[in-house]
């Protein structure tokens, strides 16, 4: 088990390798579809952004209300394919990590490899552990959107793997990897 | 048989404890099958997934909060006596009762109003999805359940034709597991409906993901081609959270209707492992 510290350097990105299991530890922010929209529409408009995305790691996330007492509620990853549209543009513009599950379009594999990134999974459906990981969080923009405004999250041993590394390595099969109706 | 009278404070009480209850504990059915696959695999990887998989629906359970932030969309089959009267209107007995459990069981609310203009939150999950058939008696049935859209978006529907017979619905079953992959956070239940037509077959795709998956069909040829299905599944080796293992699938149900001459309709509706439903009756 690796463990990460956050926000990721070149050199940290350089050794991680798909399918190394990892926890993170340090701040990300939160976004989703609605959030990636925005900013994909900003950055088409060459416009500034409201949040500064260099060398940050983003997770795919819409967590549930939090009970009083708890940092933050349920909130484990979403599905990344959805994001694929606009990953490329984040990642040419500095973003470093993403963290999601399941799989990722050519496009933002191609992203990966040439802006040096990566692409964590964490566990789909495993919200109510994965918060326990998640000290606390703080707004940052698009507060409109409610689960799908984009935070800052403090996470202390965060637990993902690695599903794309900074070569284009990637762990999750593909349907043509499965010989037609077994 | 006389008229029952039933109060729709009680539904909207009824409908809120379900969604409340099907959000924090996971039936006995899917608990039981992923301790079985946890001791089954010999995967690292896939034993590590499927052993937090179990100790996050035991905090859910525990601390009663979602064992998924997505708590879904809110769908319900009713059987509604003919002998049953409400004093007031079901329909909205039913929102309420989905209102107070998303806003006082702090649930997601992951409804937009329109789905693709405007896509503004409707603040309080509603409306439902409500399926609703009349059925002789005094009482009313509710099966509710939290429907998240990682599986949803995965789902298929096909129409088939007869020329096709098994082989060909048992490929399209096949075919739509095998896209999804490991996107709809597997171990999956595979929810599946043949016949009616088109959109009854969708709605029986979704019944099948709320039926518990310890049962099966009671027709032979169907429960040997649930079990059939599961296998193959399984040997496809997309594993826990799709990171390679034997359990893709915990289990498939198929639910079946008489249908067209021409036809043979096939929907397959996946959901996640936290297949979430609960049933009561009032």
């Amino acid at each position: 088990m690796k463990r990460i510290t956050l926000p990721l350097t070149d050199e940290q990105i350089s050794t991680l390798k798909a399918g190394d299991s990892v926890l993170l530890s340090g701040t990300m922010i939160t976004g989703r579809d609605a959030a990636h929209k925005r900013l994909f529409e900003l950055i088409q408009n060459g416009e500034k952004l409201p949040v500064d995305i260099k060398d940050e790691t983003i997770y795919y996330v819409g967590p549930a209300p939090a009970k009083p007492g708890y940092a933050v509620g349920p909130a484990g990853p979403t599905s990344s394919y959805r994001m694929d549209k606009y990953a490329p543009a984040l990642l040419d513009m500095g973003l470093k990590g993403m963290v999601g599950k399941g799989r990722r379009s050519d496009e933002v594999i191609d992203a990966i490899v040439r802006n040096h990134a990566v692409y964590f999974c964490a566990i789909g459906g495993a919200a109510a552990l994965i918060a326990k990981s998640i000290k606390k969080t703080e707004p940052i923009c698009y507060e409109d959107l409610g689960t799908e405004s984009v935070r800052r999250y403090y996470v202390e041993d965060f637990p993902c793997i690695v599903a794309i590394d900074c070569e284009g390595n990637n762990i999750y099969m593909s349907a043509s990897d499965i010989s037609a109706p077994i | 048989m006389e008229t029952r009278v039933i109060k729709s404070s009680e539904i909207t009480e009824t409908v809120k404890r379900l969604f409340m209850d099907c959000n924090y504990f996971i039936g006995d059915d899917i608990m039981n099958a992923l301790k079985n696959a946890r001791d089954k695999e010999d995967n690292d990887t896939a034993k590590s997934v499927l052993s937090q998989i179990i100790e996050n629906d035991e905090i859910a359970s525990n601390e009663q909060i979602p064992m998924c932030q997505d708590t879904g969309m809110a769908v319900l089959f009713v059987e509604y006596g003919d002998k049953v009267c409400i004093d007031g209107d079901f329909e909205s007995a039913v929102e309420e009762g989905v209102r107070r459990a998303y806003d006082e069981g702090y649930l997601r609310k992951s409804v937009v109003f329109d789905p693709v203009f405007d896509r503004i939150n409707t603040k309080d999950n509603t409306p439902a999805i409500i399926h609703t058939k009349i059925v002789s008696g005094d009482k009313i049935k509710i099966t509710a359940g939290g429907k998240g859209f990682g599986s949803e978006n995965m789902s298929a529907v096909k129409m088939v034709t007869p020329s096709y017979g098994a082989e060909g619905v048992k490929d399209f079953i096949l075919e739509t597991v095998k896209n999804a992959g490991p996107n709809p956070c597997p171990p999956i239940v595979v929810g599946v409906g043949i016949g009616g037509t088109f959109e009854r077959s969708a709605q029986l795709a979704k019944k099948a993901t709320f039926r518990s998956i310890d049962t099966e069909n009671p027709d032979p040829r169907y429960a040997e081609m649930e079990k059939e299905l599961l296998e193959k599944i399984n040997k496809m080796g997309f594993g826990p959270a799709g990171l390679g293992g034997k359990t893709t699938a915990l289990g498939v149900n198929i639910e079946v209707s008489p249908t067209h001459i021409a036809g043979m309709p096939v929907a397959v509706n996946i959901c996640c492992h936290a297949a979430r439903h609960k049933t009561a009756v009032i």
